[in-house]
């Protein structure tokens, strides 16, 4: 049944509405192309049982003529999402065997909708990484990847839900960005990634990495899946404080509306030196398909770019530092008793539990948080953040939509970057700006490079207008024709 | 009144500020909907969000938000209508979250004023710098396991006031003062049920002592004090010692102090050098604060009337002492008690009553005000019977020592015990007449010019009477018949 596997999440509700396919045939597909494609490492747990009782259930809503807007859909999860009854590690040691009593909203929200629970899908510890190697179960492997090369990163933090997406062993999976850990992943995997506005979905029940920051998004095969897909997952939370009471726009109509009419803008500041030349390549085709269109395309200026990342690296360790400090080993997790004293057991569980880049981000951050560095640091970085959602304010006010490359680069091997730190932050240089100003942005597959490898471009808008962000998306994808299909995807012989 | 402190070296001024943490009145905490209830059992009242499990966030009780603005109107201070949470990052097995939830740079209340009134009649403006809402701690429980400390997270996240004086206070008998008063206060408006015992109402004391005019000497701060008395002594120890040491050559180091109610002294907690980085930032759980001046001005209107206005109302309209409306009015209950028995009567001689007779009573039952056997209507009918000559003053001590012991009504003891006075002119002369003729001598030395012997007469009469006639017309007959 692996055609069933090639179907979008829309095509299979046709399929599923129309009775072509049960919502436990479709479920048994997905566990079957993950159990085959497992030496991707993308599912830290897979959820078999649970799966097929849901998807059972679904059969049932369906049958009845109750099925929600995602029934019988086979989604993964980021084990950064708390999941009730089901062991959620944010793939950290100091985690380990936390088996939440609860489950997160965005989670709770989907299936309350009719999706079905695959699994847990490998991220970076604590959604900290661009590789996906900071996990405590090892790094995912992009599908993408030659078997008889070396294995490539999925990206990160997500690593695991673009892999899982790309791989067609989840027709749907959650992430969550913080400076473009759903964007980075799915334009490394080839797929459709997108990051909310800060607001939309609520970061109740979602293990904390840097809480200003912090997003859940859909990763999806398509525009149109992801759409559907963020549609469920957004809404007010009143159990989150930062969560917003905005009515969500009207996608559909949007995404049938065509970009005619619309200004796109393109900031200077994202030609950068060093870029892959397909990458730029890609970008300018971009600009094109969309004048074809019949938008118009103008330069912008985004001028406090250059600041982003290392803006972004004070604020997000800083709030991760403060973040992290309840991983103790005292009420769940692992505890390591060594030495009399509680301080002892709080530093060895601690040192033990978190790995490097954990700890690493823990001390910037505490660092940056210090009396007598706090202004120089934080303060300033918060200044510096402030100007940067100025200039997104100044540019929205001109343009509808701004379209930039989603990496610097393709998927890189894994393993080459991982001692040099720098150069991994810089994967994020055109996901970060987003998150620091709190806009929607999403990348779409839209090409691949020379050495065949996918290539996303980023589409970001103002803040709550996801609207006009999945209007240019929409037409990227219709023109570009991308369709992906990794090597190593379930169904293919060297998977 | 000086409040130096005499030194070998000279007179010392003594220099404190005081922080209260004061337990907001709410029926859930600060950031979770958890019951703040005492007395429940160990963990029992403690949400997802207390004990800090992945995930959960802080969301604002709008209750606690509310009280917080009361109370800062209740002290005459600034209202910001913006305001920030921000993170106070320590590590302590009480702290699940790893960081304490409180207001660092932009408290929701700013400046204010309190006064104070003392014995010697004075009464002083002590500045209040700011008041911050706050997560409190859990519990740790040292004494359940000889190696293990256990941790009760009832009061994780329940909700606090901390509020911050001005330096204003100098002496000890001040700072007790202005504890009282703040807990007076606070529990006209209800935001703080200003019970000590159960840790609603905790004071850290900050004291220095300087030679008058000098600049702030190097302060110390007494931690966690929980009775008034406590923070008094802890005063006054400190200030000996602190004297003592600079006196005997020594230095004064900021540090952290501990009560030691057993000695009576404080010692040493932990350094400024120890002192934590708590490495504040802005909560980004969290919004800031933010309220219009309407909604202030909502929670203004509906202040009920405070003890230092009340008190000006009663020497003022009620012609009562000031000493007088200040017991009446420290407690709000009393206030209360007072306004019900002794509306539509003599405002003065039921506020001598309530201080005098009723209070003495209750202090002698060990009772308080609540569990009195007699109801301020009670109290307003015993002295409408002497007000209205049923009953003589003195009669009305024994009634009154009898409605405390039985609870019954005034008029029905006089009635069932035939204490009421006798005002009959015929009856108390006819007595008057017997006691002539019974010390025929006392009345020649009487009328020899031994005018003392007058109030034996006095007594003689009305002992004569079982203290039932009227001594009014006692005396004025006694003044005739003697002639």
């Amino acid at each position: 049944m692996s055609d069933l596997l090639q179907l979008s999440a829309v095509e299979a509700r046709a399929a599923l509405a129309s009775k072509k396919c049960t919502a436990t045939e479709l479920t048994q597909s997905y566990l079957d192309a993950a159990v085959q494609t497992e030496a991707l490492n993308n599912y830290v747990q897979l959820t078999h049982d649970k799966a097929l009782e849901m998807a059972a259930a679904s059969d049932v809503r369906l049958q009845a003529g109750t099925a929600g807007p995602l029934e019988g859909i086979p989604l993964g999860v980021k084990d950064l999402f708390c999941t009730e009854g089901v062991e959620t590690t944010a793939c950290s040691a100091i985690l380990k065997g936390f088996v939440p009593p609860y489950e997160s909203t965005v989670t709770s929200k989907l299936w309350a909708d009719g999706a079905v629970m695959l699994g847990k899908l490998n991220c970076d510890e604590f959604a900290m990484g661009s590789a996906n190697e900071t996990s405590v179960f090892g790094p995912a492997v992009n599908p993408w990847s030659d078997s008889n090369g070396p294995n490539l990163a999925a990206g990160g933090s997500s690593g695991g839900s673009a892999s899982a997406i790309a791989a067609q062993s989840a027709l749907l999976a959650t992430g969550t960005d913080t400076g473009g850990s759903i964007r980075q992943p799915a334009a490394f995997c080839g797929v459709v990634g997108m990051k909310p506005t800060y607001g939309r979905c609520s970061r109740w029940g979602i293990v904390a990495f840097a809480s200003s920051l912090d997003q859940a998004g859909p990763f999806a095969r398509t525009v149109a899946d992801s759409a559907l897909m963020f549609s469920s997952m957004a809404g007010f939370d009143a159990k989150d404080s930062t969560s917003a009471n905005s009515p969500l726009p009207d996608l559909a109509s949007a995404m049938a509306a065509g970009v005619k009419g619309m200004k796109i803008g393109i900031p200077v500041e994202y030609q950068r030196d060093g870029m892959d030349a397909a990458i730029t390549t890609l970008w300018e085709q971009g600009q094109e398909w969309l004048k074809d269109a019949g938008a118009e395309i103008v330069p912008i200026s985004l001028p406090h770019t250059a600041y982003a990342l290392p803006c972004y690296y004070i604020i997000a360790p800083a709030e991760a530092s403060s973040n992290l400090a309840r991983y103790d080993g005292v009420r769940y997790g692992q505890r390591v008793e060594e030495g009399g004293s509680l301080d002892d057991m709080y530093e060895a569980s601690r040192a033990a539990g978190f790995g490097e880049e954990v700890q690493r981000r823990i001390l910037i951050g505490t660092y940056a948080l210090s009396a007598g560095y706090y202004d120089a640091y934080y303060l300033k970085a918060q200044k510096v953040r402030r100007l940067i959602r100025n200039d997104f304010d100044a540019a929205f006010a001109d343009v509808d939509a701004i379209l930039t490359p989603t990496t610097p680069s393709v998927a890189f091997p894994l393993g080459v970057k991982q001692d040099d730190p720098i150069t991994m932050y810089l994967n994020d240089v055109f996901t970060v700006p987003a998150n620091l100003a709190g806009i929607p942005g999403i990348s779409v597959p839209a090409g691949l490079s020379s050495d065949g490898l996918p290539l996303g471009l980023q589409v970001l808008s103002g803040a709550f207008c996801e609207e006009k962000m999945y209007q240019v998306a929409q037409v990227i994808e219709t023109q570009s024709g991308f369709s992906g299909a990794p090597q190593r995807a379930a169904g293919r012989a060297n998977s | 009144m000086s409040n130096l402190v005499q030194g070998q070296t000279g007179e010392w001024e003594v220099v404190i500020g005081m922080e209260v943490h004061a337990q907001v009145t709410s029926d859930s905490k600060l950031f979770s909907g958890s019951s703040t209830a005492f007395g429940a059992g160990p963990n029992q009242n403690v949400s997802l969000v207390d004990a800090a499990m992945p995930g959960m966030l802080p969301v604002i009780n709008g209750t606690c938000v509310r009280q917080a603005i009361k109370t800062g109107l209740g002290l005459k201070a600034d209202i910001n209508l913006t305001s920030v949470f921000d993170r106070k990052n320590y590590f302590y097995a009480d702290l699940p979250q790893g960081y304490q939830i409180s207001q660092f740079k932009h408290p929701i209340v700013g400046e204010g004023v309190l006064t104070i009134e003392l014995s010697d009649g004075s009464s002083h403006v002590i500045g209040i710098e700011r008041l911050h809402l706050e997560q409190d701690a859990g519990k740790s429980l040292h004494d359940q396991h000889p190696s293990k400390s256990y941790i009760d997270l009832n009061r994780s996240g329940v909700a606090l006031m901390e509020i911050v004086s001005k330096p204003d206070l100098r002496s000890a008998e001040q700072a007790g003062a202005y504890i009282k008063k703040l807990r007076s206060i606070l529990r006209y408006l209800g935001t703080c049920d200003g019970n000590m015992e159960e840790g609603s109402l905790r004071a850290d004391v900050n004291v220095s002592v300087r030679k008058p005019g000098a600049p702030l000497g190097t302060r110390t701060e007494t931690k966690n004090l929980n009775s008034v008395r406590f923070i008094m002594q802890s005063i006054d120890a400190e200030v000996e010692r602190q004297i003592e040491v600079i006196e005997g050559g020594g230095e004064i180091f900021q540090e952290t102090r501990l009560f030691d109610t057993s000695t009576g002294m404080t010692r040493a907690m932990r350094s400024k050098e120890d002192a934590h980085d708590y490495r504040y930032f802005p909560d980004p759980d969290l919004l800031p604060l933010t309220f219009t001046q309407n909604y202030v001005d909502q929670i203004a209107a509906e202040l009920p009337e405070l003890p230092d206005d009340l008190r000006v109302r009663m020497v003022n309209d009620y012609g009562l002492s000031s000493y007088d409306a200040a017991v009446l009015t420290e407690e709000r209950e009393t206030a209360l008690f007072y306004e019900k028995a002794s509306i539509g009567r003599d405002r003065k001689i039921v506020a001598n009553w309530m201080s005098v007779e009723l209070f003495g009573a209750l202090n002698k039952a060990g009772k308080t005000l609540a569990e009195s056997p007699i109801t301020p209507v009670a109290l307003g009918e015993l002295v409408d019977l002497i007000t209205d000559g049923t009953i003589s003053g003195r009669i009305a001590k024994d009634v009154f020592a009898d409605m405390f012991e039985t609870g019954k009504a005034a008029a029905n003891i006089i009635e069932s015990k035939g204490l009421k006075q006798v005002s009959d002119t015929g009856a108390i002369e006819a007595m008057i007449d017997k006691v002539i003729a019974e010390n025929q001598d006392k009345v020649d030395e009487y009328r020899n010019g031994k005018d003392k012997l007058f109030g034996f007469f006095v007594g003689q009469t009305m002992k004569l009477s079982g203290g039932q006639a009227n001594p009014g017309m006692v005396n004025q007959l006694l003044k005739n018949k003697l002639k």
